[in-house]
């Protein structure tokens, strides 16, 4: 099974998000790191890869960096990675996205194509189903477990009151939750692996795609803050002023 | 200006998502609504009294019907051209409207907590956790496609019925070895439920344990509460995804939100912050959820919880 994963370099997550403020987008340090979330779809991919004797290739979409990012990814075990960077596609949008990946998905060739449901710092959480689209495949959409059954996949989807158990037969895309599988560590052999691992670079042009977001940032302010109450110690007493509160409340 | 509203069905009429969504939309002109459900004649009066005039009824298309609506949708609107199209943000209608924006071709916006209808269509949603707010505005043609978070308006009847009905049978995608369901598990939580509870308690990783969820549900019981969680301890399966609040979860806006042993994740935040009050009660001083609360108890849940159960159940 040719497995491709979709994965993100985003800027530490433990360090405060900044909008540059000439152009409303995201700073992106050249220093990014892996989006945590892609780590259950790697995983999900290296497990499918290993169960099948398939290949496992990442595909990503950002300005390279220092691609610290995309070696963690390799460093858990995929066997390369095509990256898309394109300063025209700067401040790209959720279709534009999807548009570059799917077409580096297909130029890869791919039975499953794996993504995480939403990226950390965008969180659109529609790429996985326009790439579908445009790919004319079927999406596993919201998957919280995902399993080999025989040819085809088996999962549970995510749903507002529970889980559908979903059977679908490869090409497919198939969308991951944080906790649909124990993402394994890098190894310290992955780790030196990675470094040599084949890396591609590609441009918006190479794939074929263009065009405008069709959309504009025209403001960006702040949230008006919640003012923070009165933070006390418990001393024996907190569930007393919790009581004291509720009443207040007029909930009890 | 015409504005569609997607809907999907849920327990045999439109969901509540969706009516938030013709809420809105019905202050500012007709109202069509595009129905994915089985049977739309118990929905039609419903739709009707929160505003949709028009309403395409699309029925049929399997069990995982989005790649075929998606389908039927953009042939609609090619006809109709509609100026914005609003989807509530919930599964299958996140589905719909990714398939529907790539088949089209045209820009879609997520997360919106609010739409100016109108003109660009400017569409506000919150980035870095609900700190900053953002206003982005559709440039070029529509129809303007816009996923809204749920309770982003409150739903309310305008009164009305609606004046015409279309039916589209939904043909399937053509899609080789199609997804279908085998089987389909509720999860549901008895009693309160978090879309609709005047009090949630929710419990976070500060729990400790899976077995100390029972701290939640005990204080929840007397409050007639709906009971939450973060993501940490549902992706760590203490309890089930269902109770999930947050960014990945439900969006909440309780009179009181009881956070026990949630540190603040932005994550989080982005799902609770707008409750009427919020309570926190963690044993690190500098968690981000104080920040928010309007009360804060710096202590041991183990030790509090317990005791506030005692005080409520003794109350009656």
């Amino acid at each position: 099974m040719q497995v491709v994963v979709c994965v993100k370099q985003i800027p530490d997550p433990a360090s405060p998000s900044v909008l540059d403020p000439a152009t409303n987008r995201l700073v992106r340090p050249p220093e990014q790191v892996l989006d945590d979330t892609d780590r259950y779809g790697i995983e999900v991919g290296l497990q499918l890869g290993e169960k099948t004797g398939g290949s496992v290739t990442l595909v990503s979409m950002g300005p390279t960096g220092t691609m610290q990012g995309v070696r963690q990814a390799l460093a858990m075990g995929a066997d390369k990675a095509v990256i898309v960077d394109d300063p025209a596609l700067g401040g790209s949008d959720a279709l534009t996205t999807a548009k570059i990946l799917a077409a580096a998905a297909s130029r890869e060739g791919f039975d499953v194509l794996v993504a995480g449901v939403e990226s950390t710092d965008g969180y659109s959480g529609v790429v996985p189903q326009m790439m579908a689209e445009l790919l004319g495949v079927p999406a596993l959409t919201f998957a919280r477990k995902v399993e080999l059954d025989g040819v085809g996949l088996r999962i549970e989807r995510q749903t507002a009151g529970g889980f559908d158990v979903v059977h679908a037969d490869p090409p497919a895309v198939l969308a991951v939750t944080a906790g649909a599988v124990e993402p394994r560590y890098p190894t310290f052999r992955g780790i030196m692996a990675a470094k040599n691992k084949p890396v591609d670079r590609l441009s918006a042009a190479d794939l074929g795609v263009g065009g405008d977001p069709g959309q504009e940032v025209v403001s960006v302010a702040p949230a008006p803050e919640r003012q923070a109450g009165e933070v006390v110690e418990d001393g024996g007493t907190g569930h007393l002023r919790i009581v004291e509160f509720l009443e207040g409340a007029k909930v009890i | 200006m015409s504005t569609w509203v997607f809907a999907e069905e849920v327990d045999g009429g439109p969901g509540e998502a969706a009516l938030e969504l013709f809420t809105k939309a019905a202050g500012l002109g007709d109202v069509t609504a595009v129905y994915l459900g089985s049977e739309a004649s118990g929905a039609l009066g419903t739709l009707g009294a929160y505003g949709a005039r028009t309403v395409y009824h699309l029925t049929g298309g399997g069990d995982l019907p989005a790649a075929s609506a998606a389908a039927a949708l953009a042939g609609l609107v090619e006809r109709e051209q509609p100026e914005l199209v609003l989807f509530a943000q919930t599964y299958t209608s996140r589905d719909v409207a990714g398939r529907l924006a790539a088949r089209i071709d045209r820009p879609l916006i997520s997360n919106a907590v609010d739409v100016a209808i109108g003109g660009g269509n400017a569409v506000t949603s919150e980035i870095f956790g609900g700190t900053q707010v953002v206003k982005t505005e559709f440039t070029g043609p529509g129809p303007h496609l816009v996923l809204v978070r749920p309770k982003s308006f409150a739903a309310e009847e305008s009164g009305g019925t609606v004046d015409r009905v279309e039916v589209l049978a939904l043909e399937d995608a053509g899609h080789a070895g199609s997804p279908r369901v085998v089987e389909t598990i509720v999860e549901r939580a008895e009693g309160p439920q978090l879309s609709d509870a005047k009090v949630i308690v929710s419990g976070g990783r500060g729990l400790g344990s899976a077995e100390a969820y029972a701290l939640i549900d005990q204080v929840a019981e007397p409050l007639e509460a709906a009971t939450g969680a973060t993501r940490a301890i549902v992706d760590a399966g203490w309890v089930p995804y269902a109770k999930q609040v947050g960014q990945t979860g439900k969006t909440v806006k309780p009179e009181v939100y009881l956070a026990c042993g949630i540190s603040g994740a932005m994550q989080h935040l982005v799902g609770m912050k707008d409750s009427k009050r919020i309570v926190a009660v963690n044993k690190d001083p500098e968690a981000p959820i104080f920040s928010v609360a309007d009360l804060g108890i710096v202590g041991d849940l183990h030790k509090v919880l317990p005791k506030l159960t005692e005080t409520l159940r003794a109350r009656g």
